[in-house]
């Protein structure tokens, strides 16, 4: 059983899981002062024979407080969370130098289309494979998403990456995996009956191993093979 | 003038001859009346909603299991009793739709809004009383439409409450036909009804004050229903026109929504949440206003600030306006749209603070009457806080991103809508119960509902905010198909059964106030002793409340004011010494 965020396994998950936490403190805080208090003046102020309440229809003071506080929190949150929210989904954060990989989006699949032997998504050579995601550690990756029919939604829970899948949008979502292994990819957005199984498995290589099955892969293709589970 | 006022005298006089059973009590235009034809109406589609939410957490706890007493289903929903994925998403959809729509809406706004403006106010009825009762028939067809949806071929929709299109635009898609036509219908019809009450409460609040209710002296209950009527006039509208659009889709084929023939899949979200989100605080103003009325006479205070409190309810309901796209962050909506919605998400959580903080300073040094609804108005503080804080961390945009669409959010939600709204019903619904039926709901069973279900909902809900960042997707039919979900499965098998006890719990709800109409105690005239207007009425309130307009002298609040001598209130209709006559406004000859 686990009680926390899945284990971090792409470059966002470590500010994500910090603004997690801070959050967490701040709510944290603010519910056990509400909580106490209410408690306390349940306990305190509970109704006895002969005792008359404090009658006051208010302190402008108490209220420019408990309303400046929150109002200076919320602001310093967004200028923090715009920080990270740009850096992951703005498009022109995507670094120039990451690998592209298409992923479609199908009532109840995930086919992902990686470039052929010459590196380029969109050419002939390009080979795809369906429910499976291979991608290398350390590497920037651009997920280029499309949907056949209904809107699906990309999520590695390990990666703290989710994006929708809109029929009629191009839409791009990166990431840089941190950890080697195999993880799992859901679809995030009820896409029908089938959406609890709209599963693929991902792997996350070393550069060598990746290479290795991208080569294997693409001769697979040419050899007229579909590279497939 | 005098002829006039003796005319009008007369025509009052023919109002309240007696009348047939059918005319008092089915074909009413008392609001009162329609006022408690809503309350079981929406008390009957919460409990089909709650039996639908028990489905729900049958399949997820023990999914592939033969549901008990699921033999009864038909095979196309559940073969054997087991639950089938396409009705399984049957279930979350109409769980929804009914819990929003024709459980806690009306319940909230059809129900109180028709009961307490005029009462509240010191009028004698609803600017409008027949089409208020058209407001309440239609709202029953609408429910009535929604549940054949039950009974046709393939069933109701399988989109969500939300409908996401293009599934909810396509039935090749969806596998829904004529379900998904009849919700849209649905929609159209309730929107009217709506839109009627709406109107009619904006114009009984403006034009229906008595002589002496100023705009701040009326009680914050009163504000928080004018203010959502507002909101419900601009935004139902804009789902109406939305769900005719969506209809068109599904039957004429006009692809609004689908990119297959030219359409944008993202326009029905934008329509959608642009009427949903001022629906959430629909959902919620209403809940905060009783709860205030509440808290100050069980705190027997003033309520603290209460023109902040005021200034709060409108603010919100500005703010309602201009957040709808924290629905979208994951949507593909442009980033730079998504930092604005999460500055204006942000900042609306600085009125519904200022409220929590708000209702702590009523309460503080005050001499606290732990009465059933102030119980439940506690817990809904309490609760509603939590509902309230979840949501900054999905309003911080890169950290709902690994939250967004998992069960964190039907966390927050139900916190919002169960912890506050339902809560906030379970203290408003004793509370005027004498006033609509003469008698009050049993104490003793009132305390133990509010603590069995203020505990057993808490573990309910609770655990769902873990399993929510473990990463368990909305709205799926079976969590264990995913390898990283299956470690947390214990913990939705143990929230399904706090959620059966939760419900089971329910029934003391159900017995206390079906009970109490026959068999409870007799109600004095204020049996909280309150300042409201309402309570100079005998209980239950006449057919047009009062024979004759009555004054207000002061603020709702003066609990425990040095004016009020040895008693710890002073109501709004008593007129002391020092108090002088309002000055009447003019008002409209009745005749017409």
């Amino acid at each position: 059983m686990r009680w926390w965020l899945p284990d971090a396994g792409s470059t966002f998950a470590g500010p994500i899981d910090t603004m997690f936490l801070a959050i967490l403190i701040l709510t944290g805080i603010a519910l056990v002062l509400v909580e106490v208090g209410v408690v306390t003046f349940v306990i305190r102020y509970r109704a006895r024979p002969g005792r008359k309440a404090f009658y006051t229809h208010g302190s402008t003071r108490a209220e420019v407080i408990w309303t400046a506080i929150p109002a200076v929190t919320m602001v310093a949150l967004g200028l923090v969370s715009n920080h990270y929210w740009v850096l992951i989904k703005d498009k022109k954060s995507v670094p120039p130098n990451a690998y592209h990989i298409g992923v479609h989006a199908k009532q109840f699949e995930w086919q992902i289309t990686y470039p052929g032997p010459d590196g380029k998504l969109g050419t002939s050579d390009d080979f795809t494979v369906r429910n499976q995601l291979h991608v290398p550690v350390n590497e920037p990756v651009a997920a280029e998403l499309s949907s056949e029919d209904v809107i699906h939604s990309f999520f590695v829970p390990e990666w703290r990456l989710k994006q929708d899948a809109v029929p009629g949008m191009h839409i791009i979502a990166w990431f840089q995996a941190t950890k080697t292994g195999e993880f799992e990819l859901g679809c995030a957005e009820l896409c029908g009956m089938g959406h609890y199984k709209m599963r693929a498995r991902v792997f996350v290589h070393t550069p060598e191993e990746f290479k290795a099955w991208l080569t294997q892969q693409a001769a697979a293709q040419g050899a007229g093979g579909g590279g497939s589970e | 003038m005098t002829s006039v006022a003796h005319k009008t005298a007369e025509t009052h006089d023919a109002h309240h001859a007696p009348m047939s059973f059918w005319r008092k009590y089915i074909f009413s235009t008392d609001h009162k009346i329609i006022g408690i034809q809503f309350l079981f109406v929406s008390l009957f589609f919460l409990l089909v909603g709650g039996l639908l939410a028990m489905q729900i957490r049958w399949q997820l706890g023990f999914p592939g299991k033969p549901m008990p007493g699921g033999g009864i289903l038909p095979e196309s929903m559940a073969a054997g009793g087991v639950i089938l994925p396409e009705y399984y998403v049957q279930l979350v959809s109409m769980h929804g739709t009914f819990m929003v729509f024709f459980a806690i809406m009306p319940l909230l706004v059809g129900v109180y809004a028709n009961f307490l403006i005029p009462l509240k106010l010191g009028a004698h009825d609803m600017a409008f009383p027949r089409i208020n009762m058209a407001s309440f028939w239609l709202a029953l067809l609408a429910g009535l439409i929604m549940t054949t949806s039950f009974f046709v071929p393939n069933g109701p929709i399988r989109s969500g409450w939300t409908n996401y299109a293009p599934l909810a635009a396509r039935p090749d898609l969806s596998g829904v036909t004529v379900g998904q036509m009849l919700w849209c219908v649905s929609i159209v019809v309730l929107g009217l009804s709506s839109v009627m009450g709406s109107l009619n409460y904006i114009t009984t609040v403006i034009n229906h004050r008595a002589p002496g209710m100023t705009w701040f002296r009326m009680p914050l209950s009163v504000w928080a229903l004018f203010i959502t009527a507002i909101l419900g006039v601009l935004a139902l509208p804009v789902l109406q026109g939305a769900a005719i659009m969506l209809l068109f889709d599904n039957v004429l084929g006009t692809h609004f929504f689908d990119p297959v023939a030219g359409g944008q899949a993202l326009l029905w979200q934008h329509l959608f949440w642009f009427f949903g989100h001022p629906e959430v605080y629909i959902l919620i103003l209403p809940a905060m206003g009783m709860v205030s009325d509440i808290i100050a006479n069980g705190s027997r205070k003033p309520i603290f600030g209460y023109h902040s409190m005021v200034f709060a309810i409108i603010g919100i309901a500005f703010l309602g306006w201009i957040v709808w796209g924290h629905h979208m962050f994951m949507s593909g909506m442009n980033p730079t749209l998504g930092s604005t919605f999460m500055v204006s998400t942000l900042l609306i959580a600085v009125p519904s603070a200022v409220k929590v903080f708000n209702w702590l300073g009523t309460m503080w040094r005050g001499n606290l009457h732990l009465h059933v609804p102030m119980l439940n108005a506690i817990g809904f503080v309490s609760m509603f806080t939590i509902g309230g804080l979840s949501g900054i961390f999905m309003a911080a945009t890169p950290v709902d991103i690994p939250i967004h669409d998992t069960q964190f959010i039907v966390a927050h939600i139900h916190y919002v809508l169960f912890g506050g709204s339902l809560f906030a019903l379970f203290a408003a619904i004793p509370y005027w119960y004498p006033k609509m039926f003469g008698r009050m709901m049993h104490e003793g069973i009132g305390k133990l509902h509010f603590w069995l279900t203020f505990i057993f909902y808490n573990l309910t809900f609770f655990p769902m905010h873990i399993i929510g960042m473990g990463g368990q997707m909305r709205r799926i039919y079976d969590p264990t198909v995913y390898d990283f979900l299956k470690p947390q499965q214990p913990l939705n098998v143990f929230i399904s059964y706090a959620a059966f006890a939760l419900f089971t719990v329910q029934a003391l709800f159900v017995f206390n106030f079906l009970w109490s109409l026959k068999f409870g105690k007799k109600a004095p005239q204020n049996p909280w002793n309150d300042n409201g207007m309402e309570w100079s009425l005998p209980n239950p309130a006449p057919h047009g409340n009062w024979e004759r307009t009555p004054n207000v002298y002061r603020g709702p609040y003066e609990f425990s004011s040095p004016e009020a001598g040895d008693k710890d209130f002073l109501p709004q209709f008593v007129k002391l010494p020092t108090d002088r006559d309002p000055v009447p406004a003019p008002v409209p000859a009745a005749g017409h």
